[in-house]
């Protein structure tokens, strides 16, 4: 206070004055320098971003694709039925001959004769050998369609799918190339008179795993992550919040909470390999869990989730203002009623943020569920999280394990509907949280 | 209200000011922040339907003070309250008494308004929501209607109860704060400088209401205004250092003050 009536720091302000006047160039120089960096830093991670894109969608949007093949069927009796045994047996329709039919039509369709074998050969091989269990499933459900000739749409073989895709370079020699220069010319023939055509791919998203491409999908695998997604949200955001909520408000600040403190935030940045090892000695070595249940990589990424979100809690919880504390307090609320009606709505989006981060990493992890026994070859869609299963990242790297151009086009597709889901979480988490914000 | 016979009680409390009872009693209270001592055996009374002053250098314990009298302090970690203090008889250190209902007999209105980021009408509900006080949707109206009437907030706010108390002004704020602490039916109303947050109009205001609010309540200001402190009490107390210096007629404090050390601080020769 009685430096400023003091004359001779006047005086001597003004040489002063001039120095500074070169320290906020440099300052402003600095601070230009810093937001070049900045800036760079950000192009640097969007030309990341963008070259990832381009190459899973580059290589993946033709998954969507399926060429597909539409023969008339005839369902002759004496190919399904030879005995009239159906009505009483009714095994007679599960292992009926059914890729025969195909045959007889395509032999139609194309107007080959039946008695070449090799012919008759190639031209089967152009159609996917799911077709017989479609058949099966459309006879078994109605057995009345036996003896009529009904349109069906069966799926082209992976290679003809390829070819019919422009994957297969035709200029290389035929016996080197999986598609024969007969096949390519039927393929061609068949395209024109409107059987064979491209269509949307519903397959990726329903079918389980197969060895055979075209009948692939990540339907199994998708039910088996959203079972593992269920039982981590249901598991982790209630214990993980009560166990935040109890650490940052009631428990006392002493050595064996600063531990638990050290403790907690280190498991965050725990590998989740080890995690997977903790599954398999606990959950299924010695809790007897059922191996590749979805139950138990369920709770494998309960834990591993656990942490980020007692981390994101309590930060949500520390950033509460005090005086809403006080002002709930000092109208007599208890503590309880303090927390539960005014802190918490509060610390809620910081909450659900973390929640739906944590879930999201959980939904992307593999390794540990390699331990546990759910990178399995599952074919049917498990009717609880106990029974088998595989989940999405397991399938995508089941799949990258795969040669064929097929299973290399159907990884970036189903890293397009992993990316997918992802995308969908992270909007449903801005959305909730501008919700719970707007509230105010 | 009759105005004649409110001037005539408020004239009558203050010739007789020695006379009014106590509401709470305050023996040789003593506060500890961990090793560290804030007060030094306080023996300090507040009259019943009195506005109560306290004012003091800052950091000499006026805040906590007035935070054991509705035990706030027990919010903080590592804070220790000896001594004894009483609300009409009751000793409310007894290890009975219930700190909940402690709070809704003593009220307080913080430094900085503090209302919930909630609606007008919910902030001033909240506490006779959580009491018990009222039940019907027509007793929750009666209770906001009346607290906010209290607090000289309700012609400003009738129209807009449903919008957000926090999209107030930060004057309105204040009276939003005191109007929830009005509603649970207090007997006493702590204020922790009500005022320093707030620019000279809405000080004005809120004084005024403080001035209205003393024939219902049992009032309690710390203040870093001596003008203020003039303005709206009737007793004055000055701490120093963790101590009561003195503790008299707000008129006697100001004109000829027992102590050296309040003349000093009210001459503005420290604090
Ligand atoms: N929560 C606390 N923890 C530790 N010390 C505190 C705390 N609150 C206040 N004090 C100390 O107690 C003394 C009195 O503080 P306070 O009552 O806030 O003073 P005033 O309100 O008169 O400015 C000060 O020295 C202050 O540092
Ligand atoms: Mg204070």
């Amino acid at each position: 206070m009685t430096d400023i009536a003091s004359p001779t720091v006047r005086i001597s302000a003004r040489p002063e004055s001039a120095k500074r006047d070169i320290g906020i160039k440099r300052r402003y120089a600095a601070e230009r320098r810093f937001r070049a960096y900045g800036i760079a830093a950000i192009s640097t991670g969007l030309f990341f971003l963008a070259l990832l894109l381009w190459t899973v969608i580059s290589n993946g949007y033709t998954a969507f694709q399926q060429t597909t093949i539409t023969l008339p069927i005839e369902f002759t009796e004496k190919v399904i039925d030879p005995n009239g045994e159906r009505t009483t047996d009714s095994k007679v329709l599960m292992t009926a001959n059914y890729p025969l039919l195909v045959r007889d039509a395509l032999v139609k369709q194309l107007g080959i004769d039946a008695t070449k074998r090799p012919l008759v050969k190639q031209a089967t091989d152009m159609v996917s050998a799911s077709s017989r269990t479609l058949l099966r499933d459309m006879v078994v459900a109605d057995p009345s369609i036996v003896g009529k000739t009904i349109p069906v749409t069966l799926l082209a073989e992976a290679n003809i799918d390829s070819a019919n895709k422009g994957q297969i370079d035709l200029k290389v020699e035929e016996s080197k190339r999986k598609v024969k220069d007969q096949q390519v010319t039927w393929m061609n023939e068949l395209a024109s008179a409107g059987v064979l055509k491209k269509s949307f791919n519903t397959g990726i998203f329903t079918f389980g795993a197969s060895s055979r491409p075209e009948a692939a999908g990540v339907g199994v695998a998708a039910l088996g992550s959203f079972y593992m997604m269920l039982i981590v949200l249901v598991l982790s955001l209630p214990i993980g919040v009560a166990a935040s909520i109890y650490l940052e408000e009631f428990a006392p600040k002493n050595r064996l909470t600063d531990l638990i403190e050290v403790n907690i935030n280190n498991l965050a940045a725990v590998p989740s390999i080890v995690y997977g090892l903790l599954g398999l000695a606990v959950f299924i070595n010695f809790a007897g869990m059922p191996r590749s249940a979805a139950v138990v990589g369920g709770f494998v990424l309960t834990l591993m989730t656990l942490p980020t979100i007692i981390i994101a809690t309590r930060a949500a919880l520390k950033a509460v203002p005090p005086s809403i504390r006080s002002a709930a307090l000092g109208l007599g609320a208890s503590k309880m009623q303090t927390i539960f009606h005014h802190v918490l709505p509060l610390a809620m989006p910081g909450i659900l943020t973390g929640t739906i981060i944590g879930l999201a990493h959980a939904l992307g992890e593999t390794a540990p569920l390699l331990l546990i026994g759910m990178v399995a070859f599952v074919v049917d869609y498990p009717g609880s999280p106990m029974e088998p299963s595989t989940a999405l990242p397991v399938q995508i790297y089941m799949w990258a394990n795969e040669a064929e151009r097929a299973f290399v086009e159907r990884t970036s597709g189903a890293i397009i509907i992993l990316l997918i889901f992802l995308v969908v979480m992270n909007l449903g988490a801005i959305l909730l949280r501008r919700r719970f914000e707007r509230r105010w | 209200m009759n105005i004649m016979s409110e001037a005539a009680v408020e004239k009558a409390l203050d010739q007789k000011m020695n006379t009014v009872p106590f509401k709470m009693i305050g023996k040789d209270v003593s506060v500890y922040y961990g090793e560290k001592r804030a007060l030094f055996d306080v023996n300090l009374n507040i009259r019943e339907n009195t506005v109560t002053a306290l004012i003091g250098p800052s950091g000499c314990g006026k805040s906590t003070f007035l935070r054991t009298l509705n035990r706030m302090n027990d919010t903080i970690e590592n804070c220790r309250v000896t001594g004894k203090i009483t609300l009409d008889e009751d000793d409310i250190y007894d290890p009975t008494i219930d700190v909940v209902e402690l709070r809704a007999r003593v009220g307080m209105v913080f430094q900085k308004p503090n209302p919930f980021p909630k609606s007008i009408y919910d902030n001033v509900a909240y506490g006779p929501r959580i009491h018990g006080l009222a039940r019907t949707k027509a007793d929750f109206d009666e209770v906001v209607e009346t607290s906010l009437q209290k607090a000289g907030l309700w012609n400003e706010v009738k129209d807009r109860l449903q919008e957000p108390g926090t999209g107030l002004s930060g004057g309105q704020q204040q009276r939003l704060c005191i109007a929830r602490a009005v509603a649970v039916s207090p007997e006493v109303i702590l204020m922790d400088e009500p005022c320093s947050a707030l620019d000279p109009i809405a000080t004005a205001k809120v004084e005024e209401l403080i001035h209205e609010l003393r024939t219902n309540f049992t009032i309690v200001i710390v203040t870093h205004s001596m003008q203020q402190a003039a303005r709206v009490s009737q007793r004055t107390a000055m701490f120093h250092l963790g101590n009561l210096v003195e503790e008299n007629d707000t008129d006697k404090m100001f004109t000829n003050p027992d102590d050296q050390r309040t003349q000093d601080y009210i001459m503005g020769r420290f604090g």
